[in-house]
């Protein structure tokens, strides 16, 4: 393993395309966090709070509650497929040439090697 | 066959299976970086269901199921959190704690802070935090399989005790990974085989059969007698329909989203799990990992909704409540329903299927649990602290490792067994609390604010973990003896009357209501026997184990204070304490953790 002194941080962080890197990163990270949470606890609210709406049939015996928990999953899953999408066709290019110019030695690729 | 023979057979099968892995894996294992996690070298799908295979502990697998058996809708509505806790993982956590830390969750601490102080307050955390979610797991061990097949407590708990110890100790992270593995994949092709059987039937529509299980007699009954006497006015119809709505669980909203905030935050924080990151070469390894967790563990939950729902209409809550007050045995019976019931064969290999997996599952949650603390042991607190990270050898840090885990090992069963009948049920809440209101905010602030530096890493695990214990030791969780005693002497009371009112039922012609007097008869004998038994228990004992007469707070989980404070804590250290030299880090930290510069590569075998 190299040495961190063997790259010059304050340099990188001063890149435009770190800057860029960053800002992109943060916007998108922080707000989709946000919508997660927020989605997260109307489950509990609504249960706790408007049970009546939660009551209402449309499916047969299943309810808005019960579909709405149900969503919960597919939330869950939606965000994680956006993020994973957007990290390795964006994030992970800029990262990567970012790295590229500042080391002789680009961080490793997703190629892993595996347990035999 | 008889019935033992096959439970044998079974668990014979599944303990050979991994003790294999760990014969193969135990060659693998000669750095220090292979006992602890596998030498980075574990691929992403791998690391995701070895991360499922390292969180569905059997309180998830066997006590969602439970919960939806008994209480319906509430269970289910449970079972969300435990997902979407991984979003914080994978959008915050993950690629982050991959391109900074190394084996522990205080090498992201101690990255740009003094790491004899963080490294000690980090160890101590990870350890308490572990401590408590093994001893919630050992306890469940020793009372799940002596209920699964009938050996004696003691025995159960030594018997995992034994079996974890031979993989962490020989395979290290290699064996514990494949173990968790093999588990996770078990348990999913379990689930999915009893629910095909369940869902089948109904062609796959799911209103046609939750239209059954409403309208089974045996889920009215279980709603009728939740509700009370506010049923008394409800159709049959009305009642079924009922389980299938909010509030027969949870009935303060305040503590559901306090347990919420606890799950959802508290995961990213917990060692065990966060551990599992550095056993992948890279970040994308890292995110990709999260991603087949959560499809694992959010794919699980999903079939758990049929687990529950069918064991409430085909075994019946009463029954489910009768052999495990818990619901814990909603799955493994349900199983043998499904196989045939409990005179046929099939019947008895699922039984014993299911409780071979509940088995595999445990030994792997304890494994991981082990050597999280092993390390936090090792790794920081004997070659970090006390060593300085000098003069040790890297077969000394091997050993080092391994004698760590004999000792974290040996207190596991040691503590399994003096826990023996107590209550074990919070302390997993509490460990999450812990997890979210400590470690969550030094990781995440460590992460991402500049600012944040050693004294507000120790002022944050320190107050956070007070927190979080202090509230718990006040909360409703631990047992009053003078509001048990006030209860039981009211049962008494009111029993000449009762007595009188009942027998007078007993002489009725009505065949129908004088067998129901007998019932209740009998439920007022148990009642009274328990009353007295209550008040002879806790004699002149008028306080809890902290000397309160009544709970302080009346939140079970301290989630919804305790995180705040723990953020506050962080926050305030950090701009009492001023250090230079962390704010001077920063950068590096900042680029470090957004582009994976300088991750030391996977060892090649």
């Amino acid at each position: 393993m190299a040495t961190s002194d063997a790259v010059d941080w304050d340099a990188i962080t001063r890149d435009p395309r770190f800057q860029s890197l960053h800002k992109r990163k943060s916007a998108f990270l922080w707000g989709l966090m946000a919508v997660s949470v927020i989605y997260y606890f109307l489950l509990p609210i609504g249960a706790a709070y408007f049970q009546d709406l939660f009551k209402i049939r449309v499916w047969g015996v299943v309810n808005v509650g019960l579909l709405f928990a149900l969503s919960e999953f597919a939330v869950a899953w939606i965000v994680a497929w956006i993020y994973s999408r957007k990290a390795s066709r964006d994030f992970d290019q800029l990262a990567a040439q970012i790295c590229a110019e500042c080391t002789h030695t680009p961080p490793l690729q997703a190629a892993a090697g595996g347990l035999p | 066959m008889s019935k033992q023979t096959i439970t044998f057979l079974v668990f014979a099968v599944v303990v050979a299976i991994t003790m294999y892995v760990t014969y193969v894996a135990a060659k693998r294992v000669r750095s220090v970086s292979d006992f602890y996690t596998a030498g980075g070298g574990v691929s992403g799908w791998q690391n995701g269901w070895a991360i499922a295979g390292d969180y569905l502990s059997a309180a998830s697998f066997l006590g969602i199921a439970g919960l939806i058996s008994l209480y319906g809708y509430d269970g289910f509505m449970y079972s969300v959190g435990w997902l979407v806790a991984y979003v914080t993982v994978l959008l915050l956590i993950a690629e982050p704690c991959r391109n900074i830390g190394r084996y522990t969750l205080s090498d992201i601490l101690a990255y740009r802070n003094d790491p004899t102080k963080v490294r000690t307050v980090g160890a101590i955390s990870t350890i308490t935090v572990s401590t408590f979610y093994l001893t919630a797991q050992m306890v469940g061990a020793g009372v799940l399989v002596k209920t699964l097949i009938g050996i004696s407590y003691e025995t159960s708990v030594a018997c995992v005790g034994v079996l974890m110890l031979l993989y962490v100790l020989f395979g290290g992270m290699v064996a514990t990974t494949w173990v968790q593995i093999i588990k996770a994949v078990l348990l999913v092709t379990a689930s999915i085989i009893i629910v095909l059987l369940v869902w089948t039937p109904y062609g796959f529509s799911l209103p046609a059969f939750l239209k059954d299980v409403v309208g089974d007699a045996k889920v009215q009954a279980r709603v009728a007698a939740l509700l009370g006497d506010s049923s008394k006015n409800m159709s049959a119809s009305e009642l079924g329909q009922r389980f299938l709505e909010p509030g027969l669980y949870f009935k303060a909203p305040i503590d559901q989203i306090s347990l919420g905030m606890a799950l959802v935050f508290g995961t990213a924080g917990l060692p065990h799990i966060l551990m599992r990151f550095f056993t992948v070469p890279t970040a994308q390894q890292a995110r990709k990992s999260v991603v087949w967790a959560m499809v694992v563990i959010g794919g699980f939950y999903v079939l758990t909704l049929f687990l529950g729902f069918g064991a409430a209409h085909h075994v019946g809550p009463a029954a489910i409540a009768a052999v495990d007050a818990g619901g814990n045995m909603a799955g493994p019976l349900l199983a043998q329903f499904i196989g045939g019931g409990p005179d046929s064969m099939l019947g008895n290999f699922m039984l014993a299927f299911v409780s071979a997996v509940a088995f595999a599952t445990i030994v792997a949650v304890v494994s991981g649990l082990v050597l999280a603390s092993a390390s936090a042991m090792a790794h920081d607190l004997y070659v970090g602290v006390i060593r300085h990270g000098k003069s040790v050898t890297p077969q000394g840090q091997v050993t080092a490792a391994r004698i760590a885990t004999l000792i974290v090992g040996a207190l596991a069963i040691g503590i399994g067994l003096a826990a023996k009948g107590q209550n074990v049920a919070a302390l997993v809440g509490l460990a999450f609390a812990v997890a979210a209101s400590a470690n969550f905010p030094c990781v995440l602030l460590t992460l991402y604010w500049k600012r944040c530096n050693t004294g507000g890493i120790v002022t944050g695990m320190v107050v956070g973990t007070i927190a979080a214990v202090g509230l718990t030791l006040v909360s409703p969780n631990l047992t009053y003896p003078k509001a048990v005693k006030a209860a039981a002497h009211k049962v008494l009371d009111g029993e000449a009357a009762r007595r009188a009112a009942v027998s007078a039922a007993l002489g009725a012609s009505d065949e129908k209501a004088a067998s129901q007097a007998k019932k209740e008869l009998a439920a007022l004998d148990k009642n009274v026997a328990k009353a007295k038994d209550d008040i002879a228990k806790w004699g002149d004992t008028n306080t809890s184990f902290m000397g309160l007469q009544e709970p302080m707070t009346q939140l079970k989980n301290p989630g919804i204070i305790s995180i705040p404070l723990g953020f506050l804590a962080v926050i305030f250290g950090s701009l009492l304490f001023r250090d230079k030299r962390a704010e001077d880090m920063w950068n590096e930290v900042y680029v470090r953790q957004n582009t994976g510069l300088l991750v030391a590569p996977p060892t090649s075998h």
